[in-house]
């Protein structure tokens, strides 16, 4: 089988990411961690909104942001995933040098490193949703649901956070420290503006413009309107955009950033290079 | 159309920035100056040098992991800066001393994926994979997790993953730093084998032991501070030394000679004295042989009784010598550059 270049350096990437994402402890302690951590997240959340509305989990706002939290959990896992694998390979494993001078496609190689956080952050979701949905008042007809909405959003999303995390591993390539958690960060950082909890509405109007130059934003919206339509549609930031319009918005912003990404990596990658960064060890 | 040499430098040079803290300006430090190399497909070709010469960012910059700040160099035919994908189709790189890995993965399963990384199909992977692991001793670690390893087999594992993907061009930069006696046989039985199997491998080994370089290479590159200082056969670059007298005297002496009273001595070229079992053994290399006289009646002078005296062929530690003016120990002790 003679895969492309690209290919094969997603694939391998991808087994290997899983190899490092579940080997680190037992199968048991690996499984319970992955179901307490959303749950614990989401639990939070649920609690401090329980107690600023008195239990009104029938409110649209409720399933609202108990959606977009949920979602939410894949914007750290991609970018993390694929910026992350930068100082693991280079100063944990040292084997980055290896990776860079075999012939790896490496932004293909850092996406397939990143599927492992993917796959465990959709566990994640699964059991929020789930949990939602059993324990606390969270309304889906799932016979209502808009599947192909939901599947192309989601995949459009994920492409996009995967170009974003990109320009973090190109950022990653150039620090020498203190970029453990840049993933982590700017996902944390864009958790306010991106209308993960609550409308844009209730942002500071000048600050109103950062939630919709974001991709995400517009994302998560998607989502949450294949879910659960209704409740989307009793917020008025988006009210008056289309599904269609929306998906136009959400691939042009996805372009923008995806060609700024691929760019930015390559120039990162280029001065890397230059400075010799591709071997230092700092951190361990 | 003739084919490409392996590998080929002109006027290669880099230059370092570096500063210890934000507050301090930059300062520059030459690691690699006008370096010119030419080296054939078939050849196991050696860079010679101590510690901060500039063998492992020659190196670098031949495997596409750092930019050279001037000149140009290319691998199999391909320019490293800008056809940089087709240079690694061609090549691999393995680093002695260190432990880089999956330790979470088996032996196995490193070596697997990086085949996989080079296309090669898994039964193949593992039919070389079997193969490899026997050769060095290994096959017994097949299935142990590579941070179980001891270091040196961890390096044996990054040795074979080395030549697992067959390179057209291969660079093992001090393949053999850090393995006991016996493995460093081994590995070097090993890259001559390898050499021998197909005449269209082209090998690049950087090494500071003189015993390496002086075994395998075809030619030899000796590099010091970033120039390359003489490049042949090993046998002909001794023989630049032919016409000089090198003698190892053993005297009985407590205390080191005044090396001054023997430096003064017109055609000493070099002197250097160090005690083994209990003697003080002195090593001299003469412009002519009849030199010698005149510095046994020195040593006579300097009450040192002499117990030995032996005129030797010339080595590639000599040809050092005569190149730099000191031992290459001696230019390791001195040398403080992050260059190498």
């Amino acid at each position: 089988m003679n895969r492309s270049i690209p290919l094969r350096s997603f694939l391998t990437a991808a087994w290997l990411g899983w190899q490092i994402e579940s080997n680190w402890t037992d199968p048991f302690l690996f499984a319970t961690y992955s179901i307490i951590k959303p749950v614990a997240g989401a639990a939070i959340l649920v609690i401090m909104y329980a107690i600023v509305t008195q239990g009104q989990f029938d409110s649209p706002v409720f399933a609202y942001l108990f959606l977009g939290n949920a979602f939410y959990q894949y914007v750290p896992a991609v970018l993390s995933g694929v910026s992350w694998t930068i100082i693991d390979d280079r100063e944990h494993y040292r084997t980055l040098k290896y990776i860079y001078v075999a012939p790896v496609n490496i932004p293909f190689y850092l996406f397939g490193r990143a599927v492992a956080k993917f796959i465990i952050a959709t566990i994640g979701v699964i059991i929020t949703i789930a949990a939602g949905v059993l324990f606390l008042h969270v309304r889906i007809n799932w016979a209502q649901v808009h599947w192909g909405v939901f599947l192309l959003s989601l995949a459009l999303g994920i492409i996009m956070m995967a170009l974003l995390g990109l320009i973090l591993a190109g950022i990653t390539l150039l620090t020498a420290r203190h970029s453990y958690y840049i993933g982590d960060v700017v996902a944390g950082g864009l958790f306010l503006f991106t209308g993960a909890i609550f409308p844009l509405e209730i942002l500071p109007v000048w600050l109103r413009p950062v939630g919709y130059a974001l991709p995400i934003t517009y994302w998560l919206e998607l989502l949450r309107r294949a879910l659960v339509g209704e409740v989307a549609q009793a917020f008025p930031t988006f009210a008056a955009l289309s599904n269609e319009t929306l998906f136009l918005v959400l691939i042009a912003a996805s372009l923008v950033f995806g060609t700024a990404s691929v760019f930015i990596f390559r120039r990162c990658d280029f001065i890397a290079r230059e400075r010799g960064n591709l071997d230092i060890t700092t951190n361990y | 159309m003739e084919e490409p040499s392996a590998i080929r430098t002109e006027h290669l040079g880099r230059v370092y920035k570096i500063r210890n803290n934000r507050k301090e300006a930059f300062r520059e430090l030459v690691a690699l100056q006008d370096v010119n190399l030419e080296v054939q497909r078939g050849e196991l070709f050696g860079l010679l040098g101590p510690n901060g010469a500039g063998k492992t960012t020659l190196i670098k910059i031949l495997t596409t992991l750092l930019a050279p700040t001037s000149g140009k160099a290319s691998v199999a035919g391909y320019d490293v800066l800008t056809q940089a994908g087709e240079v690694r189709k061609r090549i691999n790189m393995v680093s002695g001393g260190e432990t880089s890995g999956y330790g979470l993965l088996t032996v196995r399963e490193n070596l697997w994926m990086f085949a996989q990384f080079y296309g090669i199909e898994s039964k193949e992977a593992y039919r070389r994979i079997d193969m490899l692991m026997e050769i060095v001793g290994m096959k017994d670690r097949l299935n142990t997790k590579s941070a179980d390893l001891s270091t040196g087999l961890r390096q044996k594992m990054n040795i074979v993953r080395g030549f697992l993907t067959d390179p057209e061009v291969l660079f093992l930069d001090e393949p053999t730093l850090g393995l006991d006696v016996g493995a460093s046989r081994d590995v070097r039985a090993f890259i001559r084998r390898w050499m021998d199997e197909n005449p269209q491998r082209t090998l690049l080994l950087t090494t500071h032991y003189m015993v390496e370089a002086e075994e395998l290479c075809d030619r030899v590159a000796i590099i010091n501070q970033g120039r390359v200082l003489a490049c042949d056969t090993p046998g002909n670059l001794k023989q630049q030394l032919q016409h000089e007298a090198i003698f190892q005297v053993w005297v009985q002496r407590e205390n080191l000679l005044e090396e001054q009273a023997f430096k003064t001595l017109g055609g000493l070229r070099h002197f250097h004295q160090t005690f083994e079992n209990g003697a003080l053994r002195l090593e001299l290399i003469l412009d002519e042989e009849n030199l010698l006289t005149a510095v046994l009646n020195r040593l006579v002078e300097s009450q040192a009784r002499i117990l030995r005296l032996e005129k030797r062929q010339p080595t590639l530690e000599d040809v050092f010598v005569h190149l730099v003016g000191q031992r290459l120990e001696e230019v390791e002790g001195e040398s403080h550059a992050p260059a190498d």
